[in-house]
């Protein structure tokens, strides 16, 4: 280390060289943080034990005993608290997952019109993102629950499209297929049209680099996932049955149901980031200069190539980060799920666990912990992105 | 709204992890120093803890703690209230922020074990039962199969609701919400069709519908539910006088004695009972460290406990619930005083 400091001589003394100076305040300082920890942890272990509160982690393998109205794998009350962890944790990621290709797909869409030139749509599209970016989420997310979900019939007077959906307020009720002996073919074929699509893609990409000949990719594309399990699946007897829900005593038995509880977080959620996102996209469009779009002309391509191949890729190294912060918004604020019922890592562990088992400091401990994990993963998966769309140097 | 409640849960816990001086023992002197006492309650239970129109705290667990502090300090107003959330009240207590809780809370092994808290008698033997639409035409909870289920979350009803369903057999969709308000709006807006709760609780929500006529209880009562105080564990001194602070009601119940007579029955009365719960007599209040007069306190400004159950929840009250499980032990009831002597 001194010998990366010229200035100083050699022979200075140990304690005068700034390399040891650095190293010995560095070392103190860990030391420090590492005693604070330590006696942060040590005093909470003493004060629980001392006040007869238990500890650990062992509550995560008794038995639950209560009902969740939805989860993404099998439980009933006999599974046990850490089960119930994980029911929480995918509810959140599903909310999450679907609220931020929601409010992506819903943000461009406004974002671009917001720049319209027809004046009707940039005026509509900068009415929806002053009106739903400053209304509080909270209160968006019992809107929609009370004051819109909660108004649907109850479920002998179902609104019913066919003998498949039905729409009360207790949620949307589809039928849910079930795959027959045979249907793995039909699967098969999908995975083998997204491979195929894969190389054909890469493919083109070459041929176009050679020779400057353009490929329906995208056709053939379509063509591959959809056309090609399609078929298979017609020659192959159809072998899918579909469980069609039925109305049953006090409510439809079968099939599927979206809760509007997940309804209500997911449509608040997505409606108030899409309005952050639309600003985002708007910015960042704005930001690529006007004589890009000139040159473009100039080349001949039309408006919507250019938006497509000119404009948007410029403005994605624009828009990239901020959407990054907004995505790891969306999902921290579906921890709000817990004011309507719907049964998310908050309202289930850090909430009906916590309260059965008292341990706060190991529930509240673990949900931290998730959300931590999930915002990094998040913002780790953003900036590889990012780094893939950044202005490459050549 | 909600974020507030787990705003509060994490400053609970973090202050768990910073205080280093443990309270053992140190409740009922921090009580004594501060001059009043603070009292965990619900967010709003009509008969058991609720504000009144002018903003007053009533109902049998508001008298609870009116009843220790009028035999601690001799003052039944030297209460201040927290309300709480069923799910924020064992971490309110653990963490110092109240002295003790009457919030309708179930006596459990589990609670009583494992959280750091003991409970200190019983105010009130509930049940768990359900509350439908009367236009359901459902007469039995045996008939409740498939039905979906509005609850309150982080309650032992949650837990007895599964046990009842899973015993006989039957599915049911639960939709748990955080307060009980909550529950209501949503079996008022038919986003389920069973309401459950504690019986007591059941008859106090069905006031708040907009036609409490047309839903009903049923008659089915699947579960004991043990309401009672509940004070932080390590501090006998303090969970003795909440203990007895309850036990004094019910003696003098069964000596009747009651706010009314008390003055009248401490000038004349010659029963040695008596006069040992008046404070004239006896041990007196030296036994909990309290003044002579603790239980004449109580029952001059709180009442006795049949005065305190009918003017809250009984025929004294909107809710008109029979004495039932609650009356004396002479009258068929569970309710027994431990001798005062």
């Amino acid at each position: 280390m001194a010998s990366e400091q010229p200035s100083v001589p050699a022979k200075a003394k140990l304690w005068n060289r700034p390399g040891f100076r650095a190293l010995v305040f560095q070392v103190l300082l860990v030391a420090v943080l590492l005693y604070f920890g330590l006696t942060i942890l040590g005093n909470t272990l003493h004060n629980l034990e001392q006040r007869g509160i238990s500890t650990g982690f062992g509550f995560l393998n008794n038995e639950a005993g209560f009902g969740i109205v939805m989860s993404l794998i099998e439980f009933n009350e006999s599974h046990t608290f850490g089960r119930t962890f994980l029911v929480g944790l995918l509810n959140t990621v599903l909310v999450s997952f679907l609220g931020i290709i929601l409010a992506t797909i819903l943000g461009f869409l406004i974002g671009v019109a917001r720049l319209s030139r027809n004046w009707i749509v940039s005026r509509l599209a900068a009415v929806y993102i002053e009106t739903f970016r400053n209304i509080p989420l909270l209160l968006q997310i019992l809107f929609w629950y009370f004051a819109v979900l909660a108004q649907l019939p109850r479920p002998k007077q179902s609104i019913g499209i066919g003998e498949t959906v039905f729409l009360n307020n207790r949620g949307l009720y589809m039928g849910a297929p079930v795959p027959e002996a045979g249907f793995s073919m039909t699967i098969a074929a999908f995975f083998i049209g997204i491979i195929a699509t894969f190389f054909i893609a890469r493919w083109a990409h070459k041929r176009q680099d050679a020779t400057g000949k353009q490929f329906h990719t995208v056709w053939a594309g379509i063509g591959l996932i959809i056309g090609l399990p399609a078929v298979v699946f017609l020659f192959s007897g159809t072998p899918l049955a579909w469980d069609l829900p039925v109305l049953k005593g006090f409510n439809f038995k079968g099939g599927m149901v979206i809760i509007p509880e997940l309804a209500a977080l997911l449509l608040a959620l997505s409606i108030y980031t899409a309005s952050f996102i639309a600003e985002i996209v708007r910015s960042g469009i704005l930001s690529v200069s006007h004589g890009q779009t000139e040159a473009a002309h100039a080349l001949g391509l039309r408006n919507a190539p250019t938006l497509r191949l000119i404009i948007i890729p410029q403005a994605m190294r624009v828009i990239i980060p901020q959407l990054t912060s907004q995505y790891l918004n969306l999902t921290k604020n579906s921890s709000l799920a817990t004011a309507v019922g719907y049964p998310d890592l908050v309202a289930v562990f850090a909430g009906t666990t916590l309260n059965q088992t008292g341990q706060a400091v190991e529930v509240i401990a673990m949900t931290m912990a998730v959300y931590l994990t999930l915002s990094l993963l998040i913002s780790f998966y953003m900036n590889w992105y990012n780094k893939r769309k950044q202005l490459v140097e050549r | 709204m909600m974020k507030k409640n787990y705003l509060a849960v994490a400053a609970i816990a973090s202050a768990v992890l910073i205080s280093s001086n443990a309270n053992a023992g140190t409740t009922f002197d921090a009580v004594k120093k501060k001059g009043f006492v603070q009292c965990g309650v619900t967010t709003g239970l009509t008969g058991f803890s609720a504000p009144d129109d002018k903003g007053n705290w009533t109902g049998i667990d508001v008298d609870g703690c009116r009843a220790v502090a009028a035999a601690v300090f001799g003052d039944a107003k030297a209460v201040k209230f927290t309300p709480l959330t069923a799910k924020e009240r064992f971490t309110a207590l653990q963490s110092g922020e109240i002295d003790m809780l009457s919030r309708n809370t179930t006596w459990t092994l589990t609670r009583d074990s494992s959280l750091g808290i003991s409970f200190a008698g019983v105010n009130y033997y509930d049940g768990q039962g359900f509350l439908v639409n009367k236009d359901l035409g459902v007469k039995s909870a045996t008939e409740l199969d498939g039905a979906a289920v509005c609850i309150q979350a982080g309650t032992t009803t949650e837990l007895n609701l599964a046990d009842y369903f899973r015993a006989k057999g039957m599915s049911y969709t639960p939709v748990t919400y955080d307060k009980s308000e909550e529950t209501v709006k949503a079996f008022e807006a038919g986003r389920c069709d069973v309401l459950t709760s504690d019986q007591s609780q059941l008859y106090a929500l069905r006031l708040k519908l907009k036609s409490p006529e047309a839903a009903g209880v049923l008659p089915e009562v699947i579960s004991k539910e043990p309401l009672g105080p509940v004070v932080r564990q390590g501090d006998d001194a303090w969970f003795k006088v909440v203990r007895w602070s309850l036990i004094a009601q019910v003696n003098a119940e069964e000596l009747g004695v009651t706010s009314a007579n008390i003055d009248d029955m401490k000038k004349n009365s010659t029963d040695p009972n008596v006069k040992r719960l008046i404070g004239l007599d006896g041990i007196k209040g030296e036994g909990l460290n309290l003044d002579d007069a603790w239980a004449y306190n109580i029952v001059k400004q709180v009442g006795n406990y049949g005065e305190m159950f009918e003017r809250n929840v009984g025929m004294d009250s909107p809710l008109k619930i029979a004495r039932g499980l609650n009356d004396l032990w002479t009258r068929g009831g569970l309710q027994y005083g431990t001798p005062i002597r």
